[in-house]
């Protein structure tokens, strides 16, 4: 661990690889955190099935690929199945607990994760699936940093699917709809805003960008049908970290998340790289929380 | 008479905006205080403050002569300063004597003396508070279940039941029917005189507090407007100026 | 009268409890599961019933005692039982030690913050120890021989669980007689205003979660003994499925009651063993619908509709 440490500063060209590799996988991370944050604004909901929602975008486009298809189809077909299946998922279960205690909306999504993620096990297996999109690698200083193409492309995609959101969230029609009922259902429906429609059509909007991030995950990383629940969990940590409503804030702390995560892999180890997402949301709870606790008491 | 209580130029801010702005107000042993003043101009916060809630920006909080602006809502009340919430809090879920029995003052003690029943005489004493507000017979009955008024009576007697010393009570008669109201008063009176429970008391109805206060502090824009006896505000033409907006 | 019945519950189930392995000679592994998962529940209840956490993350605690067992067995060089008492002991102190340093840390944390913060410490917990090199990293740990025939292993386990389970519920009835009962459930229903009233709130909170732990920490030795061997992520730190049991089965009896956890154990346990055999391979993803089921349709627990429908009938008649 010490030794990876010290190769980490001794040898820059390294560092600039692992973190700018993370930097790029973070904006995977971001458009998840970004679709959580929409849910959670707009449903007040904290939706524990998110990561399920990435890894089934991910089959998605891994099943379109073993049938043929070129892999870069996978992002458009994915965000449009997947933004189907978060409708029949809002229909089937959230429209009932959206508002109830918010630790009844926690369970169900949970268990609506651990459904998902079974069915996906019985269903695809429990293989590690990756797909190559065959666009080669990029490498820098003289070989010693190398970045897939398709992260590259990952990377730009993302911010551009985020852009395209704030764009449809400030201008459209819909987009009018959603803010108006995160801010106040209750006027929003007083003014004739149909707002089961627009949680509907929000919670379907998240399982798109889902899709579009399972789809470049499965690209440039790989999924299983194990890895939700650390999306989900990375997903809270970045909009917790952010704010709710924050979209610059989201895509920074995706992208921070993102080099912070494979500099820890690469520092302690792989084998704890999972352990080190889950602990250190916890940490940043505990931080976020000390920090308010000592407002309420500057002097103590 | 010596003060209770005591603030001394106390100062807060949410963001920008100055809620409370150098208010210094005194409440002496044993009367009944006001405090009175339009709507957004800082009474609320006042009591945050004063309980602990919110951290203060500036200024001094002496009750007994014990400096408590650093301290948080928890040991603030177990000195023996209990506050009331405008809109009301109880514990829902639990049934009237068994918000009587936590509300306690024994309550404050440590874990060891938390791990035994509720002694028989505290279930009484509870009983006569609630016999005290007229909820008696309401005593087995889920607290969520109770009328707005009826919770706001049954928190009365909770914080009689904490044995304070100063009692704050945020706009106690808000939303009781107004029949009820002189009963309300006679109780807040009969608190302070049998009980000897000191009341500083944030009022928006006139009647009451000119009834009940022997002193009353006028606030307006987070500042002390006017202080004195209910007939010097009564007289106070700022005070009548502020309530109608043109301060 | 509720009183009699109560002491009369309590009488059928030790007995229950005591001649059962006798009856029911060919279950008494299943008749041990079933005191396990009521350890689970009541412990689970304590904070996500009475006191209105969720957590979680309970079974960091569990596979605590699971690893200071197993370690301590391996290390310690004693004889069976005397490893065992051992690491018994051990794990309870380290899961109260736990309990208080993680109550310190994230008991201050309120809602879904909480929910989500107990989670990850569950499952960071299970990544770490299948990490972790010193207690077998993911191959995890064997525990020692029982030195009995098997007949008596199965018995000894069983019983031991049931008087863990019984002194359990024996505690919690004692507990949430006293005001430390309705302390937990001030804090329940307003926990500022348990503040404000000048109750020690954080001094509660960690107790409450330190006695939880203290039987879980327990149950989880005598657990991996019994089982023979413990897996960082499917025995000892499982959340995905002896974690989600505790939440389920208390809210499936009725939080925040005396008896549902106990029946909620009863209940999911039976029909666990009845049908999940059947279900080949789908087991998972019948908890994963029937969690999505009990919470959206059925969130009062039994519990809590028998007390809907004695009140219905109240006010009807």
């Amino acid at each position: 661990m010490l030794d990876n440490l010290l190769l980490f500063f001794q040898y820059p060209p390294l560092a600039i690889d692992v973190i700018l590799n993370g930097l790029l996988i973070g904006a995977i991370f971001a458009l998840a955190a970004y679709g959580m944050a929409l849910v959670w604004g707009v449903l007040n909901i904290v939706n524990v099935v998110q990561g399920e929602l990435v890894v089934l975008g991910g089959y998605v486009t891994f099943l379109l690929v073993q049938s043929g298809m070129p892999p870069l189809l996978g992002l458009p077909v994915s965000a449009v199945v997947m933004f189907c299946v978060g409708w029949l998922i809002y229909r089937a279960v959230i429209f009932r607990v959206v508002d109830k205690d918010i630790f009844i909306s926690i369970l169900a999504t949970f268990g609506l994760s651990i459904l998902i993620q079974q069915l996906a096990n019985l269903l695809f297996g429990s293989e590690v699936r990756t797909v190559d999109a065959e666009l080669g690698s990029l490498h820098l200083l003289g070989g010693t940093v190398t970045l897939a193409w398709i992260k590259i492309l990952a990377f730009g995609l993302a911010l551009v699917a985020g852009a395209v959101l704030w764009l449809f969230l400030r201008h459209a029609r819909l987009g009018q709809a959603i803010r108006a009922t995160a801010q106040n259902p209750r006027a929003a429906r007083i003014l004739g805003i149909d707002t089961d429609r627009v949680y509907a059509m929000t919670y379907a909007l998240n399982a798109a960008l889902c899709g579009a991030a399972g789809s470049l995950a499965v690209m440039a990383w790989t999924i299983h049908p194990y890895v939700g629940l650390p999306y989900t969990v990375r997903s809270f940590m970045v909009v917790v970290v952010a704010g709710v409503g924050n979209v610059a804030g989201v895509i920074a702390a995706g992208l921070g998340l993102g080099a912070l995560e494979n500099a820890a892999g690469f520092i302690f180890g792989v084998e704890f790289q999972i352990a080190f997402v889950f602990a250190l949301m916890v940490a940043i709870l505990v931080w976020r929380n000390a920090r308010a606790a000592r407002k309420r008491s500057h002097l103590q | 008479m010596s003060a209770l209580l005591e603030v001394r130029g106390v100062t807060k801010r949410f963001g920008g905006v100055v809620a409370n702005e150098s208010v210094s107000l005194r409440v002496e042993k044993g009367e009944i205080a006001g405090l009175i003043g339009p709507n957004g101009s800082g009474k609320t916060t006042l009591f945050g403050c004063i309980t602990g809630t919110h951290a203060v920006d500036g200024g001094d909080i002496l009750f007994e002569g014990q400096p408590i602006a650093h301290l948080r809502t928890a040991p603030i009340a177990r000195r023996g300063l209990i506050r009331t919430w405008q809109q009301t809090r109880i514990y829902d879920d639990m049934t009237c004597a068994e918000n009587m029995a936590i509300s306690a003052r024994e309550a404050h003690g440590g874990l060891v003396a938390l791990l035994r029943p509720v002694p028989a005489a505290t279930t009484r004493r509870g009983d006569d508070l609630l016999a005290f507000v007229g909820l008696h017979e309401k005593r087995a009955e889920r607290a969520g279940r109770l009328s707005f008024g009826q919770q706001k009576l049954l928190e009365f007697a909770m914080a009689l039941m904490n044995e304070p010393k100063l009692l704050l009570l945020d706009e106690p008669t808000a939303g009781i029917n107004p029949t009820l109201i002189n009963g309300l008063i006679d109780r807040l009176r009969r608190a302070n005189t049998e009980l000897g429970v000191t009341l500083l008391v944030i009022e928006h109805n006139m009647r009451v507090i000119m009834n009940l206060a022997h002193r009353i502090t006028c606030l307006a824009h987070g500042r002390v407007l006017s202080e004195g006896t209910p007939d010097e505000i009564r007289d106070d033409r700022r005070v009548l100026d502020a309530y109608l907006g043109a301060a | 009268m509720s009183r009699v019945n109560d002491w009369h519950i309590m009488a059928a189930l030790a007995l229950f409890g005591i001649a059962a392995p006798f009856l029911l000679p060919g279950l008494v592994t299943q008749l041990a599961f079933l005191w396990l998962m009521v350890v689970f529940a009541l412990t689970w209840d304590m904070l996500g019933g009475r006191m209105g956490y969720n957590s979680f993350g309970n079974i960091v605690f569990f596979g605590i005692g699971c690893y200071a067992a197993a370690v301590l067995q391996r290390d310690a060089g004693l004889p069976y039982f005397e490893g065992l008492a051992l690491g018994l002991a051990v794990g309870a102190v380290l899961a109260v030690l736990a309990a208080i340093v993680f109550g310190a840390a994230l008991l201050g944390i309120r809602g879904h913050y909480f929910a989500i913060g107990t989670l990850g410490l569950g499952i960071a917990a299970g990544e770490i120890a299948s990490g972790w090199r010193y207690v077998g990293a993911g191959s995890g740990l064997a525990l020692p021989l029982y030195p009995g025939d098997l007949g008596s292993r199965e018995f000894f386990f069983c019983y031991s669980l049931f008087a863990l389970a019984a002194l359990c519920f024996l505690t919690c009835r004692w507990l949430y007689g006293t005001r430390f009962g309705l302390a937990l459930n001030a804090i329940r229903d307003d926990q500022d205003k348990a503040d404000a009233m000048g109750l020690r709130t954080t001094r509660i909170k960690i107790f409450a979660w330190s006695v939880s732990a203290f039987f879980l920490g327990i149950s989880g030795g005598l657990a991996a003994n019994m089982i023979g061997f413990i897996d960082p992520r499917d025995v000892a730190f499982a959340g995905a499925t002896f974690g989600v049991w505790m939440v389920l089965m208390a809210i499936l009896g009725g939080k925040g009651t005396l008896w549902g956890p106990v029946l909620g154990a009863f209940v999911f346990h039976v029909t666990q063993e009845l049908f999940w055999t059947y279900l080949l391979g789908w087991q998972r993803v019948a908890l994963g619908l029937l969690i999505v089921v009990i919470v959206v349709f059925f969130p009062q627990g039994i519990m809590g509709w028998l007390a809907e429908r004695r009140e219905r009938r109240g006010t009807a008649a």
